[in-house]
């Protein structure tokens, strides 16, 4: 009966129609899988959008924090200012602070720019303190106390450029903006176009934004993500350290050897809760219980790192106890069946075989501890924390330090708009390392799936 | 049943190797065997023949205690090799398995190379000191299994790039490789063509004169072809057990005949 209805018995007495022509229940369905073809690709191109939307953003953002303006000036490094004495004593030389620098800095600028003959109404060095980054003085003074047979002589340095020097040449700063700015005014940025055609001021890739040390709110141009980073290496050490032999040890248990209870499946859910909990409750937990119970340093990129691992670990276990479920039962009877042991099926069949996976969950879980930002916040990873490199790698783990996202948090966070360019300069460096941790990741399942 | 003693007594010379008696294996609540007895002979092939579902890998599993794998699964009754109870707590199953080597139904050769997979048995039994000595376990194990000629020129490549009938020959190479007594083999054949099933098949013949072998099968031609012994199971009962030509011209029991006659199955 249902078949009559469905094919209609034909005319001429057919059963079924030409198969040259669609019926309408052929054209209805092809028509909405065409329908739903169409949204697909309207999906995917929505996404698409908006990937390269952000990209876009990032990069247009974020390029200008890798290049840098700095002056070239000749700085008479006088014996009367830095070694009232002249024998050279390094104490001595040390108690000179960045303030008896200063003056013989903006003198050198000034000297260069009445020696070129440039015009300004600028006759005194003090007007030359808008051109110069706060950072230059330390910048010649640590260069001093370094080298201090070099007191006495006219030595050329490369300094830092203020930051509004910067922000013009990349043109954040223009002569509109600068009308209501204390810091620097339109004559000046006439005297800096002048400058750059001299050639004292100079825009040049900016190692230091990759290398350096975060700087205080006076100071973006100085500012890098260099110790940030180590920070960041140094947790993701300790969670590399800690949740990965946690992390498969448990799940090879749970899987391979844990009978199949009721505990097994209360523990088993818990491990799924855990992984939808928000990191930034992780963070809390680190606070209380890393460093109010436990006493751990502030700060510390230790205490970074274990919260992480408390994160990290149940996407670690998830993806190896998946990766363990996936190889094929008959390898670990086949291993049984020779006489070797649960441990010795595990450890020499079962766990090869489940490797890249295990290897891509793990690379994926740290690169989701390295973007980590919220439980960072709460155990004070965020800040003007360290300014110089960790001494030793001791130091590195328990000395106060920031990361990578919390640094660029911290930059976001400031007013002056210098640093929110540094903010973006510093996802670019984060993308880059996940990107590189996540063609690693790639490689490695794509190195170990072709073996056989 | 006094036909039946007197076919038995023909192939008694042979000594009994497993012997089982009013074995039962529970699945959870599940009865999955019945209360079989069974005497299995050293150098015959033994089949066991029956309907699917009836109990056939599970109590081929018994014998080597592979249903200790399976949680659910519990075993009661006495199985003895050699006159030892497999079943006893001191026997660690790891050490009968040794003894007792498996063939399963899909061949499931390690995926490593063609050497490893043979030589991984005798180096986690220890049963080769130097190299060279692994070598000729290797050798003299791929020779038994009917394959050296194959794949002599690559040791060394995978063992599961082969063709289903080499990896199945590969796997019970492997499982000879260990020196094993008994050979339990589950249907081998099943995902096999009809020319490796008759390479497999004349192994099987071959391998009768040093091992014990038991095997599953759902074919009665291939029972037929291989066994001397044959059991029938129906419903986890064993129903009918004898010599395989007694079995399939005459059998004592009305199920064995219609199973044989293809009225059940
Ligand atoms: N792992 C298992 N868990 C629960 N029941 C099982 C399991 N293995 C087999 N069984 C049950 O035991 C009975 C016998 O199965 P099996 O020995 O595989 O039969 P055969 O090999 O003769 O086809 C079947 O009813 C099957 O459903
Ligand atoms: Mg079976």
């Amino acid at each position: 009966m249902t078949d009559a209805t469905a094919n209609p018995v034909q005319p001429d007495g057919r059963k079924h129609g030409s198969l040259l022509q669609q019926d309408a229940r052929i054209k209805r369905r092809n028509a909405s899988e065409a329908r739903f073809k169409f949204y697909g690709i309207l999906a995917v191109a929505t996404g698409l959008f908006f990937l390269v939307a952000l990209l876009w953003a990032i990069i247009s953002n974020g390029t200008g924090a890798f290049s840098q303006t700095y002056l070239t000036v000749q700085v008479e490094l006088l014996e009367s200012k830095l070694d009232k004495k002249g024998n050279r004593d390094i104490a001595d030389i040390k108690k000179v602070s960045t303030f008896g620098y200063t003056p013989l800095i903006q003198d050198a600028l000034l000297k260069e720019v009445q020696d070129r003959g440039i015009e300004t109404e600028f006759a005194k060095k003090k007007d030359m303190k808008a051109l110069i980054s706060a950072s230059a003085a330390a910048q010649v003074r640590d260069h001093v106390i370094a080298n201090p047979d070099l007191i006495g002589q006219t030595v050329e340095f490369r300094v830092l450029a203020s930051s509004r020097v910067d922000g013009y040449l990349k043109d954040r700063v223009s002569r509109e903006s600068v009308a209501r700015d204390k810091n620097i005014s339109p004559a000046h940025l006439d005297l800096t176009d002048a400058l750059v055609e001299a050639g004292v001021i100079k825009k040049i890739f900016n190692l230091d934004f990759i290398l350096g040390s975060d700087a205080s709110d006076t100071r973006p141009e100085a500012a890098g993500m260099g110790v940030s980073m180590l920070g960041s290496l140094f947790m993701m050490l300790v969670v590399l350290g800690l949740s990965l032999p946690i992390g498969v040890a448990a799940s090879i248990y749970l899987e391979e050897f844990a009978p199949q209870n009721r505990w097994t499946d209360l523990i088993e859910v818990n491990i799924s809760n855990l992984a939808a909990v928000p990191s930034i409750v992780f963070g809390i937990l680190g606070l209380a219980v890393f460093i109010q119970f436990a006493h751990l340093p502030q700060s510390a990129p230790l205490v970074g790192g274990l919260v992480l691992t408390l994160m990290t670990l149940p996407t670690i276990i998830i993806a190896t106890r998946a990766s363990l479920k996936a190889v094929p039962p008959s390898i670990r009877d086949a291993a049984l069946g020779v006489g070797a042991s649960k441990m010795q099926s595990v450890f020499h069949h079962v766990l090869p075989l489940a490797a890249p996976g295990i290897l891509t969950g793990t690379i994926i879980g740290l690169a989701q501890a390295l973007g980590e930002t919220a439980p960072l916040l709460l155990i004070g990873m965020v800040g003007f924390i360290a300014s110089n490199y960790p001494e030793g790698v001791l130091d590195g783990f328990v000395a106060p330090n920031s990361a990578m996202p919390a640094q660029i948090y911290e930059w976001a966070k400031r007013a002056d708009p210098a640093f929110y360019e540094r903010a973006w300069g510093g996802i670019i460096i984060l993308l880059v390392f996940l990107i590189t941790m996540n063609i690693i990741a790639i490689i490695l399942r794509r190195r170990f799936e072709r073996r056989w | 049943m006094n036909d039946m003693r007197i076919v038995e007594r023909k192939v008694d010379a042979n000594e009994v190797k497993i012997s089982a008696r009013t074995c039962q294996v529970y699945y959870g609540d599940t009865h999955a065997i019945k209360d079989v007895d069974v005497d299995i002979q050293d150098k015959t092939v033994t089949a066991f023949i029956g309907p699917s579902g009836c109990g056939k890998s599970t109590f081929l599993r018994c014998l080597n205690r592979m249903n200790d794998t399976i949680d659910i699964c519990r075993v009661e009754g006495d199985i003895h090799l050699d006159g030892e109870d497999i079943y006893d707590p001191k026997v660690d199953p790891v050490q009968l398995r040794a003894k007792v080597g498996m063939v399963f139904q899909k061949p499931n050769p390690f995926p490593k190379s063609i050497y490893d997979n043979i030589a991984y048995g005798p180096r986690i039994h220890g049963l080769a000191k130097t190299k060279a000595d692994l070598d000729e376990i290797v050798e003299k194990s791929l020779r038994r299994g009917a394959i050296w000629d194959e794949v002599k020129d690559r040791l060394h490549a995978p063992g599961t790039g082969l063709s289903g009938g080499q990896q199945q020959r590969l796997c019970i190479a492997r499982a000879i490789a260990t020196e094993p007594e008994v050979l339990l083999m589950d249907e081998p054949c099943s995902a096999l063509d009809p020319i490796a099933t008759a390479q497999v098949e004349e192994l099987i013949d071959e391998l009768r004169a040093r091992y014990s072998v038991v095997i599953v099968t759902h074919s009665m031609q291939q029972a037929a072809r291989v066994s001397q012994k044959t059991a029938f199971f129906h419903l986890g009962n064993l129903v009918e057990f004898g010599e395989t030509g007694q079995i399939f011209t005459n059998p004592q029991d009305p199920r064995t005949e219609s199973y044989i006659t293809g009225r059940i199955g």
